[in-house]
């Protein structure tokens, strides 16, 4: 199964009825390296997500997804994203592990329930909160299913929305950190996010969207002071 | 179509007045329903609209969905529209007809309810596109489409007819004879070309309004506008 | 076929999560119960004649409104934790997720006419009954053909505010031709003496032509309309 090493955007333009949400952005998505997406509510991060997602289609421009420079398309794609959003895209009236399950038979992935069970380990949760329907988990342990699931599908392509929404912080920082291992192991990650704290130190490349637009891109390391800066400077 | 539209709607006005003269003047009078059959002048050619531009708002739709090309999405919305009205008129005037024939405001006849059943899809599209938010043209494209394959199955439906006794149908336009019969035909040319005139104005306004609304966003970008 | 594996799994998902709850089940079930004592009310019962010959009218509202409700539950529980989303992005067919809510939503209309059909039958003496084969044809030709329909709009509706009140607004004149096929198929089933055969096989007939060619055209179209 090929990974994604690289996902290139290009001139990208959405419109919805009357409204402009993305106004021509240019962006390169390396692998190994955590993209964070910041601006205003309406400047349109959610809609550059939704469209590298491939949920949302582009009005003009294109998304290449590129794996040693060949591009893939279609399934493989969706194969190789991971979306992890502040919502856990779990069933409520299921277990955690009626939860992967179904993630697992829907990737086609190997090991059944060894390898949800290891899942579930890792990223730590309770193992009698495993037989008990998802609805009455505390936020915490919500949190932690839903990287559970995003992480199950082993994903080459990192996709959050506003994760942070809702934890406290230190929940926030050890998502932070786990962001942060992903990155190293070679993933790309990208990050929606108004929670600079939880990112700093760790992103190494960002973008600032302003009505539709790229305000603002630059690659390095950003302390918390560095990353407010900025966001005070172009996304306003 | 900037310049196409003073021409049909000049052409629309010359052709409506002789029909409407040629209709009251020179046509015969009906045997049984004598002056009120003159308002069949109005209601057939309208109902024939209706079904061309539900289609057209069908096939546009499809076409919108399938490209996402907007000009096809402007199409739509003016088949839509400008169907709205043409229902409207079949309906009030199919009552018309109704309370001179069969003396009822309304009666479920065949044509007068497939043209109603078209009418309610077609109100549904200008509804949804209005009220839907964003996703407005998408949901309402979709009603299209399936309203424009539900078509045959309404024609089927209502020919059956085991659903409502109808009252034996008056006024075939096949049964129609010479004086009759030719201001009826030039009646459908007539408002053929109103339509023709409705739809190009309809979509000249709608790229109008994308027009303007691409220049603000131009004056925004260059930070003329705020 | 690994599309329509895909399909079986998403729709056994829900009916697990209907099983646990009961919630549509029941509340449609109920709400289904109610307009048909609605009707038996508000319909002239002193002519039970007449009153019998609207029982097939009764059963299709019945249908239609539990139905619009339990569709737009259905759709809403996607919403909840934003799994739509999720279902979306899986490495599946798109169709596999229309078709996996399709066959879900069938069952529970289904479910609701085994609610409905027995009270109209009670209350309003009317045999229902006469030919099973017709009334089971006629109901679950009719929840398909609602379950296709609603559930190419439901799907795209999720990210819009009003779509309570707009989903009956654009199912309903669409689906017009399917409740007039319904009724008139299941109305076959109360001529006097013995069921009216002709009549049935061409409803029932109608409806099936029906379901076959709105799953064509949602098939066609379904990704265009659920991708934004």
């Amino acid at each position: 199964m090929p990974r994604l090493d690289q996902v290139k955007v290009t001139k990208l333009i959405k419109r919805y009825g009357t409204e402009r949400a993305l106004a021509g952005v240019s962006l390169e998505l390396n692998a190994g390296s955590m993209t964070a997406l910041l601006g205003h509510n309406g400047a349109g991060k959610t809609t550059l997500l939704g469209v590298v997602s491939t949920l949302v289609r582009q009005t003009d421009g294109k998304v290449e997804y590129l794996t040693d420079g060949k591009q893939v398309e279609g399934l493989e794609v969706r194969r190789q994203i991971g979306l992890l959003a502040h919502a856990s895209l779990c069933y409520g009236e299921l277990t955690a592990i009626e939860n992967l399950e179904l993630v697992a038979g829907l990737y086609e992935i190997n090991g059944g329930y060894t390898a949800i069970e290891a899942m579930l380990d890792k990223v730590g949760l309770d193992k009698k909160a495993r037989q008990r329907a998802a609805r009455t988990y505390s936020r915490g342990m919500q949190q932690r299913l839903a990287l559970a699931r995003a992480l199950l599908v082993d994903p080459s392509l990192i996709l959050l929305d506003e994760p942070f929404t809702g934890l406290d912080r230190d929940g926030a920082l050890s998502l932070g950190e786990t962001l942060g291992s992903l990155r190293d192991t070679g993933a790309i990650v990208v990050v929606v996010t108004h929670d600079l704290e939880a990112i700093a130190g760790r992103t190494d490349h960002v973008a600032i969207l302003r009505r539709g637009q790229l305000a603002f891109e630059e690659r390095g390391s950003y302390s918390y002071e560095q990353l407010k800066d900025l966001y005070h400077r172009h996304a306003n | 179509m900037n310049r196409a539209i003073p021409v049909l709607t000049v052409i629309a006005a010359v052709l409506f007045g002789t029909t409407f003269y040629m209709a009251i003047t020179y046509a015969d009078f009906d045997a049984a329903l004598f002056f009120s059959q003159k308002i069949f002048y109005w209601h057939v050619p309208h109902a024939f609209m209706l079904f061309i531009a539900t289609g057209m708002c069908g096939v546009s739709s499809l076409f919108y969905l399938k490209t996402r090309n907007t000009k096809w999405d402007d199409r739509a919305l003016a088949a839509a529209e400008v169907a709205v009205y043409f229902g409207a008129a079949v309906l009030a005037t199919g009552m018309i007809w109704a309370k001179a024939a069969w003396d009822h405001w309304w009666v479920w006849e065949n044509r007068l309810t497939m043209s109603l059943i078209l009418w309610l899809v077609l109100v549904g599209y200008v509804i949804v596109r209005r009220y839907a938010g964003a996703s407005g043209a998408q949901l309402s494209a979709g009603l299209a489409v399936f309203g424009t394959l539900g078509i045959p199955f309404v024609y089927f439906m209502v020919n059956r007819g085991d659903n409502h006794p109808m009252p034996g149908a008056k006024g075939n336009v096949a049964t129609l004879t010479g004086s009759m019969r030719i201001t009826f035909w030039l009646s459908v040319l007539t408002f053929l070309f109103w339509f023709l005139a409705f739809v190009a104005m309809r979509i000249q306004s709608a790229r109008a309004e994308r027009e303007v609304r691409e220049l603000r966003e131009k004056g925004l970008d260059a930070g003329i506008l705020t | 076929m690994s599309m329509l594996g895909h399909a079986v799994r998403v729709a056994a998902k829900d009916l697990r999560i209907e099983l646990r709850s009961k919630e549509i089940l029941y509340t449609m079930a109920f709400f289904g119960a109610l307009i048909v004592v609605i009707d038996a009310f508000v319909f002239p019962s002193n002519k039970p004649d007449v009153v019998r010959l609207a029982a097939p009218g009764m059963l299709w509202v019945a249908m239609a409104f539990a139905g619009t409700i339990g569709l737009g539950r259905a759709f809403d529980r996607e919403r909840e934790n934003d799994t739509m989303r999720a279902l979306l992005l899986a490495p599946i067919p798109r169709l596999s997720v229309f078709l996996g809510k399709a066959m879900a939503t069938t069952m529970m209309i289904i479910a609701v006419a085994v609610v409905c059909v027995p009270l109209l039958a009670l209350f309003l003496q009317a045999d229902l009954f006469a030919s099973p084969l017709i009334l089971v044809g006629a109901i679950v030709g009719g929840a398909i053909g609602f379950s296709i329909v609603g559930s190419v709009f439901a799907a795209m509706l999720l990210k819009v505010r009003s779509r309570d009140v707009l989903l009956p607004v654009i199912l309903y004149p669409i689906l017009i031709p399917l409740f007039a096929a319904g009724t008139s198929a299941t109305s076959a089933l109360l001529r006097e003496g013995s069921p009216d055969w002709d009549k049935a096989t061409f409803w029932l007939g109608f409806l099936g032509i029906y379901d076959a060619a709105a799953l064509v055209l949602s098939f066609w179209i379904y990704e265009d309309l659920v991708i934004e």
